[in-house]
């Protein structure tokens, strides 16, 4: 398989010299040079798709970014089929648990774990990443506990976790919305000198969003170290993405002056290879790329949504021949790589998270009333002292009324 | 820096200068705002002395230039953005008001956004469409944000110091006509609490509630009735959110009469809220109605009539009559 000439020149220039020393990457570091020159051959063309491994399962060479997986040991591979395997079941758990009623919403990730979890692993303890609402299979690779993810759509919270602990974000529910703080994020990195990056996710009809156009003007002119990783899963709930672009969205980059690459977002090693790849060139002083990981949301938008609206089985059917879990287990399988035992003992692991999950949210709290005037501000405010003392004097009101009802042995 | 008689905008500027000095994590980011120093310079020179990395001309894109000192400041940076006129905020109210405003609270309090918005605002200056514009409560009306307008240099000098140092997001709206007005800046004074009003002048007959460019304008009005007898307060909010209603409220007790002035319309403005408060506050001194005197629900008009639209002298002062009257 190959790549598009703009995207696949820079990284043999950056990639080449291993760690590159922080003067020559200021050298390298005038945007998107590279990009500027490639012609961009698949544009007006069929676009194509870096692609490590097939639908079946089996291994196809790339002179451009098998080196970005060269090193990945039999232990590597079950773990990255470990983490899709789990960060599917907790999804579906999640699903579940919103017919329950234990949550109000849930966006399911469904199909789209090989793009989360390859770009998510493809990523150092010391890069950020900025979620859209969907990535929890990024979050579990990150180390973010699961269940924190849950309190927003549970409604006990509106995000709840800590983003410096892991590197993770909030997340964004306004569409694009993020992608600026991304670029900002890595605005301040390179300004802080550091070796690290930023990945900003977001889907195909964000691509819309002015927010991530100026974040993608942004990042070229500053030569942020930020790599805009978009999953195109086909559907911004029920509009495709013909809808959104009339040009494959990985070649706008080429517009912005940086490079753009399209990946098998079903593929895994593909995922993480070209991550690395974007993440490598970032730190290297060599600015923002592109990645679009073309991939599907086999579930709807979220649980109040109804595909059948808007798309056909057969669809459905085409990509889950293509799912990202199962040519993983072929390639382990034929490779030797896993027995079963392993898949049984992940099995087993699998319906320990699933139970951890249904009995964290069952058993999460609603806030205090009062509640909703903490945090509004770090400095505090006088409206939000006034207000919180009236409601509290109200509430207080009621408290009262049983007491003294009882004392008249009204109350039985 | 000694005692100096500075204009409004090179208050800011030195205020800016400070900050830029004495904190490394202080940058200042806008359109125009390093090489040409602002379109009213109001950051001239800064580019010069602290550099591009710390005084960044941005692209051209509003929403681009607030969501990324989000991104800045999460990273440990304190970004002070300037939108260059107050009607080109919009492309970035989304981002100031469903990110900026929320995030705080949105991480339960864990992480802090400390960003200022500095907006040129208000009209008066015979502009074209867009730049004359006083939106502050879009903002005063959303949780999360800070609002305040300051009067005269020594205030634009100071909060903005406050506002820097503040954990939270400050909307920092300039006087721009009074950008010329000279006053005194003590920049070894030790200024008061940010969101604190000041009574900029005693009266006991009405109270004249404004901020920003319409500080002015109530002390010229206040100047101008007591040669006629009348004898007027004036109170400066300096900020509208938080906004100090105890200043307001004492003042409304001595005096039993209340107009606020400002440039915005009057329809769902700062008046409107303070008209409702003080009104539950102070029921029983209020010999009159609150009175409000400022702009109509019309689109910002052509300059050549903006003198009709905006609150002048004889417009607060027939308020002040019909205040007196009942």
């Amino acid at each position: 398989m190959t790549v598009e000439s703009t995207a696949a020149r820079t990284p043999r220039r950056a990639s080449s010299g291993g760690k590159r020393a922080s003067a020559s990457a200021k050298k390298t570091a005038s945007p998107g040079k590279g990009a500027a020159k490639g012609k961009g051959a698949a544009q007006g063309g069929e676009p194509e798709l870096v692609q490590l491994l097939t639908p079946e399962g089996e291994r196809v060479e790339n002179s451009e970014y098998d080196r970005y997986v060269a090193d990945l040991t039999p232990e590597d591979l079950r773990a990255l089929y470990r983490d899709m395997v789990l960060t599917r079941r907790f999804d579906a758990e999640a699903v579940t648990l919103q017919r329950q009623g234990e949550l109000g919403l849930w966006p399911s990730l469904l199909g789209q774990e090989a793009a989360q979890v390859g770009s998510g692993r493809a990523t150092h303890a010391d890069d950020y990443v900025f979620p859209t609402y969907r990535e929890h299979g990024v979050a579990w690779c990150k180390g973010v506990d699961p269940t924190l993810l849950l309190g927003m759509f549970r409604g006990v919270n509106n995000g709840g976790w800590d983003p410096n602990t892991n590197g993770f974000h909030l997340y964004t529910i306004v569409i694009g919305a993020q992608t600026l703080h991304a670029t900002g994020y890595a605005m301040g990195m390179a300004k802080d000198g550091a070796d690290s990056a930023v990945v900003a996710y977001f889907g195909d009809g964000a691509t819309s969003q002015g927010d991530v156009a100026e974040s993608f003007t942004f990042s070229a002119v500053y030569n942020a170290p930020v790599v805009f990783f978009c999953q195109n899963n086909q559907w911004a709930i029920s509009e495709p993405t013909e809808k959104q672009s009339r040009v494959p969205l990985y070649q706008r980059a080429q517009g912005y002056g940086f490079p753009g690459v399209r990946v098998d977002g079903n593929d895994v090693l593909a995922c993480l290879a070209v991550t690395k790849w974007a993440l490598e060139r970032a730190r290297g002083g060599e600015g923002p790329a592109l990645i679009e990981a073309f991939t599907y949301r086999m579930g709807a938008h979220t649980t109040s949504d109804d595909p059948t609206r808007y798309r056909r089985d057969e669809e459905r059917e085409a990509w889950e021949a293509k799912d990202p879990i199962l040519r993983l287990r072929a390639y382990l399988a034929a490779q030797g790589h896993a027995d079963e035992g392993f898949f049984a003992e992940l099995e087993a692991e699998s319906e320990t998270l699933g139970k951890r999950v249904r009995d964290v949210v069952r058993a999460m709290p609603d806030p205090e009333p009062m509640s909703i005037f903490e945090n509004i501000y770090a400095d505090g405010h006088a409206l939000v002292d006034e207000e919180r003392a009236q409601f509290a004097a109200y509430q207080a009101s009621f408290a009262d009324a049983p007491a003294n009802a009882a004392a008249g042995g009204e109350v039985k | 820096m000694a005692v100096q008689k500075l204009p409004i905008a090179k208050a800011i500027n030195e205020s800016l200068r400070r900050a830029l000095d004495t904190d490394p994590k202080v940058l200042v980011m806008g359109e125009d705002v390093g090489k040409l120093g602002g379109v009213f310079r109001v950051t001239d020179g800064l580019q010069k002395d602290f550099g591009e990395d710390r005084v960044i001309d941005t692209p051209l894109a509003e929403s681009g230039i607030v969501g990324t000192a989000i991104g800045l400041a999460l990273r440990g940076y304190r970004p002070v953005v300037e939108i260059q006129f107050d009607g080109f905020v919009f492309p970035a109210y989304d981002q100031i008001v469903t990110q900026l405003a929320k995030m705080h609270a949105r991480a339960l309090g864990k992480i802090k956004v400390p960003v200022v918005i500095r907006i040129p605002y208000g009209g008066g200056i015979g502009a074209v469409e867009h730049h004359s514009e006083s939106p502050e409560s879009l903002f005063a009306h959303v949780a999360g944000l800070k609002v305040v307008s300051p009067s005269n240099s020594s205030d634009a000098y100071w909060m903005l110091q406050q506002a820097i140092q503040s954990d939270d997001p400050v909307i920092y709206f300039e006087p721009k006509r009074r950008y010329w007005d000279k006053g005194e800046v003590d920049p070894d004074a030790i200024p008061g609490p940010l969101h604190k009003a000041a009574t900029v002048r005693e009266g006991t007959d009405a109270t004249l509630v404004a901020y920003g460019p319409m500080v002015k304008t109530c002390l010229e009005a206040a100047a101008a009735a007591a040669e006629e007898g009348k004898s007027l307060e004036v109170v400066d909010l300096r900020t509208v959110s938080p906004l100090d209603f105890d200043t307001v409220q004492a003042s409304v007790e001595k005096t039993g009469r209340l107009i606020v002035v400002h440039e915005a319309p009057t329809f769902f403005g700062s008046g409107a809220e303070i008209a409702a408060r003080i009104t539950e506050r102070c029921f029983y001194h209020l010999e009159a109605p609150v009175l409000r005197v400022g702009g109509f629900h019309a689109p910002y008009p052509p300059a050549r009539v903006e003198e009709d639209y905006l609150p002048g002298l004889d417009r607060v002062l027939d308020a002040v009559d019909r205040s007196l009257a009942y």
